[in-house]
């Protein structure tokens, strides 16, 4: 796979491809393999994250620690906010389902990462319903995301344990963006400014999970993480470009990842982990889940 | 090289790719080294896997692994009860190994009939793993192909004749490391296969007289 987002802008502004086109192509290559091979594994993936969403909207999984679920349901019954009949409170109701799900020890794809794993569905699947866009649309989008993960893999990190949850929401967020900037129209060149101006917002984000369980915040941070995604999707279809290349905001995630304090990379040492509620609540689940 | 696959993926139990999805697929490699479920295990943890590993489900992972589950399957949630109904005990420690290891890492070692095999190694983030270390052997597998890991006498041939076999077999092979502690001793060959090499190979690698063992430790990533 591509090294830098740029190279894989370049070669798709050439040919006159998607980058979902690029990248498939490209894997297929890598691993000896077929493009519909491929493309019949992501939809595979997509059926999965579906039923993850499925899942979680019914509103009945709970946590091994009790800690999280329940909340994708509310944003789907619940008393309605500002937002409430748009595509974005929908996007919110499926990024917090498919993480219930994820920490019910339930089947989800990790894409990029389990933490991270409700973004990116969230965030395709909900636009696809809005204007009915088709799975096969859907799965090349995937495709794209999959080129965005591998460059940011390469250049810098996507585990929590190594540069805290930009790493992991953060990447889920850029990687969703740039899809679904290209699922909707978007040239290679708009992918690239909309998981810029996404990872932007996501710089420095730390990882700091209750007990090191990944429920709070990790279920939020997906929901939050989508809606700068949709930031991110709606300035760069708009013509909004972002000064910094994307593969230098890419190599600043993995900097400031690296001079991330310990306490902020997964081990539950500071952030909100270390707040005294969050230290008591991790306490007493803990307990929970040795007594389970 | 990262696969477009790997980073869309895989399917998997929650809640963690790294300490779940990752501790599982270090498990299934470990369980190569000893040909199958170990009757004894003890692993030390590392890092985020030692302070963060149970809330992750890190240590039923490692041990659903260790009984051959693959990341997407649902039993991971029982692996501690199935791995007692099966005669794996199991044992975690923590420990701090060098500065420099990966903050998810685990040492096992590992007891199946007479073999007793020691394995160090990491999970990379998004479920993707590198094993560093093989019985003190230092390695890189990364279990997206299948590997064949022995150790020999050091001695003329012993490449050639090896290679020979897998060709028989219609076997290619995609990179081949072979290191040694000293001139005229043990040389460590860790072989990454494009294709399953399956028992017959490792058998036919085995009964060698010059090969001390030969394990097989089967693809566990890569689509």
């Amino acid at each position: 796979m591509y090294r830098a987002l740029a190279e894989a802008i370049r070669d798709a502004e050439q040919r006159g491809h998607t980058l979902a086109r690029v990248a498939l192509e490209l894997e297929a290559d890598d691993q000896g393999r077929t493009v519909a091979d491929i493309r019949s594994a992501l939809g595979r993936a997509l059926a999965i994250m579906k039923g993850a969403i499925g899942d979680g909207m019914k509103g009945d999984l709970m946590s091994s620690s009790g800690l999280v679920g329940g909340d994708a349901a509310k944003l789907r019954t619940g008393p309605a906010g500002p937002l409430a009949g748009t595509p974005f409170r929908d996007i919110l109701a499926r990024a917090l389902a498919v993480q219930e799900v994820n920490a019910a020890m339930g089947v989800i794809v990790a894409a990029p990462t389990a933490g991270g794993a409700g973004v990116l569905p969230a965030v395709l699947t909900g636009l696809a319903s809005a204007r009915r866009i088709p799975d096969e649309k859907v799965i090349d989008g995937l495709a794209a995301a999959g080129l965005i993960g591998a460059v940011i893999a390469e250049r810098a990190s996507l585990s929590g344990a190594e540069g805290g949850c930009q790493a992991e929401t953060g990447a889920a967020a850029g990687m969703a963006a740039g899809a679904a900037t290209e699922m909707l129209g978007g040239t290679p060149s708009q992918v690239g400014h909309a998981v810029a101006l996404t990872m932007q917002g996501m710089l420095g984000l730390v990882c700091d999970p209750l007990g090191g369980l990944v429920e709070l915040p990790c279920v939020f941070r997906n929901a939050t993480g989508s809606a700068i995604a949709l930031a991110g999707i709606e300035m760069a279809l708009a013509g909004i470009t972002f000064a910094i290349p994307v593969d230098e905001v890419i190599d600043v995630m993995g900097e400031i990842g690296r001079e991330m304090d310990v306490r902020y990379r997964e081990t539950a040492g500071g952030g909100l982990a270390a707040t005294p509620t969050g230290r008591r609540l991790a306490k007493e689940r803990l307990y929970q889940i040795k007594r389970s | 090289m990262v696969s477009l696959l790997d980073i869309i993926g895989p399917v998997m139990v929650g809640p963690s790719s790294s300490h779940t999805a990752g501790a599982c697929r270090l498990g299934l490699l470990a369980r190569g080294l000893v040909s199958g479920t170990p009757h004894a295990a003890l692993m030390e943890l590392h890092g985020s896997f030692a302070r963060t590993g149970e809330g992750h489900g890190t240590d039923k992972a490692l041990v659903a692994g260790l009984l051959g589950f693959r990341p997407d399957d649902e039993r991971i949630r029982n692996a501690l009860q199935i791995a007692e109904q099966e005669g794996l005990d199991y044992r975690f420690e923590k420990t701090t190994l060098s500065d420099s290891a990966h903050p998810n890492t685990v040492r096992m070692t590992l007891e199946q009939g007479g073999i007793k095999a020691m394995m160090v190694g990491s999970s990379l983030g998004a479920g993707r793993v590198l094993v560093t270390e093989i019985d003190g052997y230092p390695v890189e597998v990364t279990g997206n192909f299948h590997t064949i890991a022995l150790v020999a006498e050091d001695r003329k041939g012993s490449i050639a004749r090896i290679t020979g076999i897998l060709a028989e077999h219609d076997i290619n092979i995609a990179t081949l490391r072979l290191t040694r502690k000293q001139r005229g001793g043990d040389a460590f060959m860790v072989i990454e296969c494009d294709d399953s090499p399956g028992e017959a190979v490792r058998d036919e690698i085995r009964v060698l007289d010059w090969v001390r063992w030969a394990r097989r430790l089967d693809r566990v990533s890569g689509g």
